[in-house]
Order: C-alpha cells, then sequence, then structure tokens
C-alpha cells in the first residue's frame, strides 16, 4: 500500500512483537537495544506490513461514516450482487507470498515512505478453489532522506471459490 | 550471538516450537497491530456463513511473523538481508506449529560471509503452511 508518512514507533514495535509471540527485549527496551548490535530498537522482519495503519485508505479497516463488510446484527453489513467466490467475497482475496529485502534495518525514529509497482499478473488452475487469479504488488520503502530500507513483493490470489479443506 | 561461517555447514538446523493450539485472541492481536482487521480473521459469523470457510482462519503474515522469530532468534538481531515465504495451507485456531531453517548455502561476498537458508513452518499434522528462504551476514 501507498503511505506517505509511516512513522516506526517504540509501542507499535512492541504490541507487533507481543502479537507475533516474540519476547525478545529489542523491541520493547530502549536500554537493552543500546546494548545489541543495532545499538536501538528495530522492527522485526514483517514489521513493514503494518504501515496498512498508516494508509488513510486502507480498505480492511472500518471506516468512520463507511460501511464495513464483517458482521453485525447480520453476518455482513454489506449486500453485494453474485459474491459467491470464497477469498474473493473475503475481501482482497488470500495472500499466497511475501518478501522482503532488507537494505538496512528499519529502527525507532525513521519516517518511511512507501510506494507501490504493480507487478505481473497470472492465472492457474487450483484444485481446491477452482481459478486461482494471482497479482504482484512491489513496495519500496524509503526512509526521511530518500534511501531505500525495504523492498517488499507480495503476491495475492484471488479464488473462485473458497478453499476445500479435504 | 551472531553465527560464524567457521562453525557452520551444509544442511545443519534450527527449530522452534512456534504457538501451541493457537488462540483467537492472538490472531485477534495480530489483526490489531498490523492493522489488517480482514473480517475472515477475526469474526466468525462473516467467515462461515458469508465466506464460506469452517472457521476464522489466521493472517497468512502471523505465521511469516512468528516463523521470522525463529530466523532472527537463530541469525541474531538486525542480520536479515532477505526473508520470503510462500503460504501453502491455512492455519487455523488450535493449530500448533513447528519452524525448522536449515543452512542450504555458505558464501562469501565483497568480504562479507553470508548464510542461504531454507524454511518450513509445520501444524500438527505435518502439513507444510509456510515455505521460504532467508539470508543472513553472518561472522567469519
Amino acid at each position: 500500500m501507498a503511505v506517505d508518512k509511516f512513522p516506526v514507533e517504540s509501542g507499535h514495535i512492541m504490541m507487533f512483537a507481543r502479537s507475533i509471540g516474540d519476547a525478545n527485549a529489542i523491541y520493547y527496551d530502549s536500554d537493552y537495544a543500546a546494548g545489541t548490535e543495532p545499538g536501538t530498537i528495530i522492527a522485526p522482519p514483517t514489521f513493514m506490513q503494518s504501515s496498512a495503519q498508516f494508509d488513510p485508505e486502507y480498505f480492511l479497516r472500518p471506516k468512520v461514516g463507511e460501511a464495513w463488510f464483517g458482521s453485525g446484527k447480520e453476518a455482513t453489513g454489506v449486500k453485494r450482487e453474485g459474491s459467491g467466490g470464497g477469498g474473493g467475497s473475503g475481501g482482497g482475496g488470500l495472500h499466497a507470498e511475501q518478501h522482503f529485502e532488507y537494505h538496512r534495518q528499519a529502527k525507532v525514529g525513521d519516517v518511511l515512505k512507501a510506494t507501490v509497482k504493480p507487478g505481473k499478473t497470472w492465472e492457474k488452475e487450483g484444485k481446491r478453489s477452482g481459478k486461482l487469479i494471482f497479482s504482484e504488488t512491489i513496495t519500496e520503502y524509503r526512509d526521511q532522506d530518500g534511501e531505500l530500507v525495504v523492498t517488499a513483493r507480495g503476491v495475492g490470489v484471488r479464488t473462485e471459490r473458497p478453499v476445500d479443506q479435504g | 550471538m551472531a553465527l560464524k561461517a567457521s562453525e557452520l555447514k551444509v544442511g545443519d538446523t534450527y527449530s522452534e516450537r512456534l504457538v501451541e493450539d493457537l488462540k483467537r485472541t492472538q490472531i485477534v492481536q495480530y489483526a490489531g497491530s498490523s492493522g489488517d482487521y480482514n473480517p475472515l480473521h477475526t469474526d466468525e459469523m462473516f467467515t462461515t456463513q458469508v465466506a464460506g470457510y469452517p472457521s476464522v482462519f489466521a493472517h497468512g503474515m502471523l505465521t511469516m511473523g512468528m516463523t521470522g522469530r525463529l530466523l532472527t532468534n537463530y541469525v541474531g538481531d538486525g542480520r536479515l538481508t532477505n526473508y520470503g515465504v510462500r503460504f501453502t495451507n491455512q492455519v487455523w485456531p488450535g493449530d500448533t506449529l513447528d519452524s525448522t531453517a536449515t543452512v542450504a548455502e555458505l558464501r562469501e561476498e565483497g568480504g562479507e560471509h553470508f548464510v542461504d537458508l531454507t524454511v518450513s513452518t509445520v501444524n500438527q499434522d505435518g502439513v507444510e503452511v509456510v515455505k521460504g528462504t532467508a539470508t543472513a551476514r553472518i561472522d567469519p
């Protein structure tokens, strides 16, 4: 997702590390982190994904004044025609691949800017979910000096129907 | 704490249990920290009745994040230069995940030492849920 300003913050890193079950003190204790090789609180390897928090338009977050497709009184807040698909009706399909290239470690105090380039698109016939449509996006995270910090390549897939669990 | 090229050989492995009996609450925690509030991960009513899945399931990125924890525990903080995965099967509440990193290659480039790893995370039935590769800078 394109994001103008993604401030890398210590509280956010602490919560992110907790959510992946990582108790490493380098993610929350600045005194401890000062004595490590990086010398400061750094972002865990998959932290760039949480730049979604700083995308005002991110479609997988409920927004004030807009309908949300999750359940309330009814199973979904948005009625859509012909939403017979599986991952497709889940909003954005499923995540097929994710790759990160680290040019340096993102650290607390960085303010990153993420720009997105579309990548390839391809189709495949899946045994468990019908036709699969893959699409790739490449996101470049640059720091306040314009230097590349992380290059992320994500592949999403939309399925014709929910993935069989058999 | 960092790995040393002189002490590693191709085929060496490092394993950890990533999670035992994955709780829905941890998936909620990940939704909150990552900002991905797709109801497929936290909203049982939507996921079973509208999307047609048997229950909510974990974000692929939660499994990638937990697998990344194994990698940083192995190679040391701030040492990864590349990390990529394919999500090969879904992860469900109640799953127990184990992950193994295996040394695939040791190489020297521009006077620096690197280790290439393959990484595989499997569930309690031995089904692979994440399959990936990583590269880390290591000491001589």
